[in-house]
């Protein structure tokens, strides 16, 4: 077997695994949770008997381990059971909210990588001089900001003060994509604006230490034009440490969107998690949890099985 | 003067250093340089490190590197004066009127490109030539550097072909642009005795081929003699000697360059037959995980007080050698018997006395010491580690153990940032002696230092063998510093000892295949070497 080929099953695997590892603590976290869902169902006047007809009948009189397997042969099926309190089907119902985090996530990567890509290429640039100055400090000062601040302070300005784009983004399937992106302007700006700054100032520092290699003096003394040799030379290997902080803001997206979510009103992932995480909702916030694991797990798998492939020395063995 | 390529004058070049805690200050690395190259001449630049040899190099550039600056004097290349020219014009002349080969060509190649997108880029960037037409004169050139397989070895990534072959590459990618003047920066220092002579020998015939003017940077006088028309001697930043390369090999006048080329006149006569300190017998060695026999069945026998030295190229196992020996890698068979007694494989089953009495010297110096502890500490730990010395008395050994590396006074309470190279290995040195070794192995001890510096530490060791009567085992790949230090000789290749004895008995005829190549290919300081040597080689290939 080739030998990146090896790599990047093992890679993946080793991914599998962790997912694992992850559902058993995702279920061993939200098992040992204190609050009974009998008693939250059925409220504080309910009789013992009919909570211990409900505990039966939801199958919380079973062991944990049998529990566990009994939810994650569901999982592996499909299946990722119903709520408790609305008894909907939780695949079904998340799929529609995971669909929306997802797009208010792409639209924000669409923007964020190539701007924070192409702001430490400048910024490497004109290291030291005004314009690298200039992007530093602002990057850091929106990454510094919380984003629900960020949010607020975006409401503030662009909807009531200049009534330019709407403070909520709620959208649905008979709005054109033009109109969704305009309802989704606003958190895909604070969202922007949260991960920039960490992608920017990390595509910069790998590329500066690049920048010391004796082959980038190679470059100049060809008399290559500066940016030249930072795209050309400098640029393909850093790609390792820049993939890498980039898969982890992406997963961010994804993950981390629940705050601006409930900042802006909008109907995904992260709305839905919380409203169900006040209910006491244990097998919609498991269901959560694994989502949101897979994500970040699939992730760094990208961003591994992408350093793997940009290393030539991997790529074209001796 | 008006055919010129490039001429220097009054050149002065200075940077800002940062020593550890003080301001930052001005330093003048070149006091005042001038120098003339015409078209297609040779012009040697040597001295030792610190000479500014490269900085002036580069200077034909008008590059500085790290922030070094040139301050005064002109640059005139190809009749106009570059050294305040404007970037744009700069660029415009990098790469297409003057190129550069540096030393490492491994850190020089980008690692993530193929050779070939790089050797040609040049001339792309500057628009001498089409993409088709540079890439086949990237193949005659590849030929002509005598590299294998030169339609496909562009394809090829810098991880995937050796030092050497890489060294030659980066020659054609200085020569691809057809530039006017190549400045070649230590192309061979690198590379093992073997394969520098090759290298040379290729570029060498690819000036005379091009017809291109070069500046040849190099501390060792003997490489330049087979290549240069003239040679410049630095020191300091300053001009020491100019000639033509036999004035100064053979009539050299200023007292620096006469050392330069008498260097490594030590005369030392083998010692008579004495009982074993160091016994090696049948070891084979090899790394975890591994299949492959470093180490293949190699006997050895060091006499107390005196010094076996392992010479071989880059990868003959010579250091293996050395951490079998200590115990870091402990040897898959054979036994090793030092002072009488049967040392343990491992390191971890060795008493005290074992470590003690067997001591090791590095070949880098300053990563050999920790920079945070005084030259007083340094020596001073094996001597609490093993004496239980304490207070004044162990202030008292430590400077005693200063003198005899001769640096007396003033030293103790310094930092290793404070010394020079040389000084440097004369810690380490102390720091081993402080042990009351029987034994000391020295990697490649003076192989990172200047000839002069390498030659007191050489004739350090000498003396200190004699007053200790310790024993060394001296690996080294230089053979000139074999025949001043040793005692007895092991030639390694590829993990076996392919000859052993004497001194004397090493290095007469009859030889080997394996030692004969590594002998005859030491530079030697007489002109016409490299083609002597080349052609009697081109005739035996040709009677085989």
């Amino acid at each position: 077997m080739h030998p990146i080929l090896k790599l990047l099953v093992q890679r993946i695997a080793l991914g599998l695994l962790l997912l694992l590892a992850a559902s058993v603590l995702i279920f061993v976290g939200t098992t040992v949770l204190p609050g009974d869902v009998a008693q939250n169902i059925l409220g504080q006047g309910a009789t013992p008997q009919a909570l211990e007809n409900l505990r039966q009948q939801l199958g919380m009189n079973d062991p944990a381990h049998v529990r566990y397997f009994n939810w994650l042969g569901g999982v592996l099926q499909g299946d990722l059971g119903t709520a408790l309190t609305n008894g909907q089907d939780i695949a079904t119902s998340m799929g529609q909210r995971l669909g929306n985090t997802l797009f208010l996530a792409f639209w924000a990567a669409v923007v964020s990588v190539p701007l924070a890509i192409g702001l430490g290429l400048i910024a490497v640039r004109y290291r030291n001089r005004w314009p690298d100055k200039v992007i530093s400090t602002i990057t850091l000062a929106t990454v510094s900001v919380p984003e629900f601040l960020l949010g607020y302070i975006a409401i503030f300005i662009l909807s009531v003060q200049f009534r330019a784009l709407p403070s909520l983004a709620m959208i649905n399937e008979s709005m054109s994509l033009g109109e969704q992106l305009y309802a989704i302007s606003l958190p895909v700006l604070v969202l922007v604006l949260t991960v920039l700054g960490h992608m920017m100032r990390m595509t910069r520092a790998a590329i500066l230490n690049v920048m010391q290699s004796a082959y980038i003096e190679t470059a100049e003394l060809k008399g290559l034009a500066p940016f030249t040799i930072i795209y050309r030379h400098a640029f393909p290997n850093a790609i390792a440490p820049v993939v890498n902080v980039v898969m982890l803001n992406l997963a961010y997206l994804v993950v981390g969107v629940v705050v601006v979510e409930v900042v802006f009103v909008y109907p995904g992932m992260g709305q839905y998690l919380v409203d169900h995480v006040a209910k006491r909702d244990v097998p919609v916030v498991q269901a959560c949890g694994l989502v949101f694991a897979a994500v970040y797990i699939g992730m760094n798998i990208i961003a591994d099985v992408v350093s793997i492939l940009a290393n030539p020395r991997l790529r074209h063995p001796k | 003067m008006a055919d010129n390529l490039l001429t220097i004058t009054g050149l002065k070049i200075e940077a800002t250093a940062y020593p550890p805690g003080e301001p930052p200050k001005e330093i003048t690395l070149v006091h005042g340089v001038s120098l003339e190259l015409e078209k297609g001449k040779v012009l040697g630049l040597i001295g030792e490190s610190g000479a500014g040899k490269s900085t002036i190099g580069l200077s034909s550039m008008a590059y500085g590197r790290g922030g070094v600056r040139l301050t005064a004097g002109t640059v005139t290349l190809n009749g106009r004066d570059i050294r305040l020219a404007a970037p744009g014009a700069l660029r415009a002349l990098r790469g297409r009127e003057v190129t550069y080969v540096a030393q490492s060509a491994a850190a020089a190649f980008n690692p993530a490109k193929r050779l070939m997108e790089q050797v040609i880029e040049t001339s792309l960037a500057h628009g001498l030539m089409g993409k088709a037409e540079a890439e086949a004169r990237a193949v005659m050139l590849f030929g002509k550097l005598g590299l294998p397989n030169p339609e496909t070895i562009g394809r090829r990534y810098p991880h995937q072909v050796s030092g050497g072959q890489l060294q030659r590459v980066m020659t054609a990618m200085a020569l691809c642009p057809k530039p006017d003047l190549v400045v070649f920066d230590e192309p061979t220092t690198a590379l093992d005795v073997t394969t520098q002579i090759e290298v040379l020998a290729a570029i060498k015939e690819a000036i005379r081929d091009t017809g291109v003017a070069a500046l040849y940077i190099t501390h060792d006088l003997a490489v330049v003699a087979q290549v240069a028309d003239h040679i410049m001697v630095l020191r300091q930043g300053r001009m020491v000697e100019y000639g033509t390369t036999a004035q100064i090999i053979e009539t050299p006048q200023e007292a620096y360059t006469q050392a330069l080329v008498s260097v490594r006149s030590i005369d030392h006569v083998e010692k008579p037959e004495a009982p074993s300190v160091l016994s090696v017998a049948h070891v084979t060695a090899r790394y975890r995980g591994t299949t492959f026999d470093v180490l293949k069945n190699v006997t050895v026998d060091l006499p107390a007080g005196q010094t076996l030295a392992v010479v071989g190229e880059s990868g003959s196992g010579k250091s293996t050698l050395a951490r079998v020996i200590t115990g870091l890698l402990p040897a898959a068979q054979g036994k090793i018997t030092f002072a009488g007694r049967s040392l343990s494989p491992a390191l971890a089953q060795r008493t005290k006395d074992d470590l003690r009495e067997l001591q090791m010297i590095y070949q880098m110096a300053d990563v050999a010491m920790n920079p945070r502890q005084t030259v007083g500490t340094i020596i001073g730990r094996p001597l609490e580690f093993y004496f239980g010395l304490t207070g004044a008395a162990k202030r008292q050994r430590v400077q005693e153990l200063l003198d005899q590396i001769e640096m007396g006074k003033g030293y103790i309470d310094r930092y290793p940032a404070e010394l020079s190279g040389g000084q440097k290995q004369r810690v380490c040195i102390a720091r081993a002696l402080a042990a009351k070794p029987k034994l000391i192995i020295c990697d490649e001890v003076t192989s990172a230092l200047d000839p002069l510096v390498a030659d007191g530490i050489l004739k350090l060791l000498l003396a200190l063998q004699a007053q200790e009567n310790v024993a060394y085992l001296f690996i080294t790949h230089d053979l000139a510093t074999v025949r001043a230090i040793a005692d007895r000789i092991a030639v390694m290749y590829r993990g076996e000892v392919v000859r052993y004895g004497t001194k004397t008995d090493v290095l007469s005829p009859p030889f080997d295949d394996y030692t004969d190549l590594l002998l005859s290919s030491v530079p030697e300081m007489e002109l016409g070497w490299l083609e002597q040597v080349i052609a009697s080689r081109r005739m035996v290939a040709a009677g085989n």
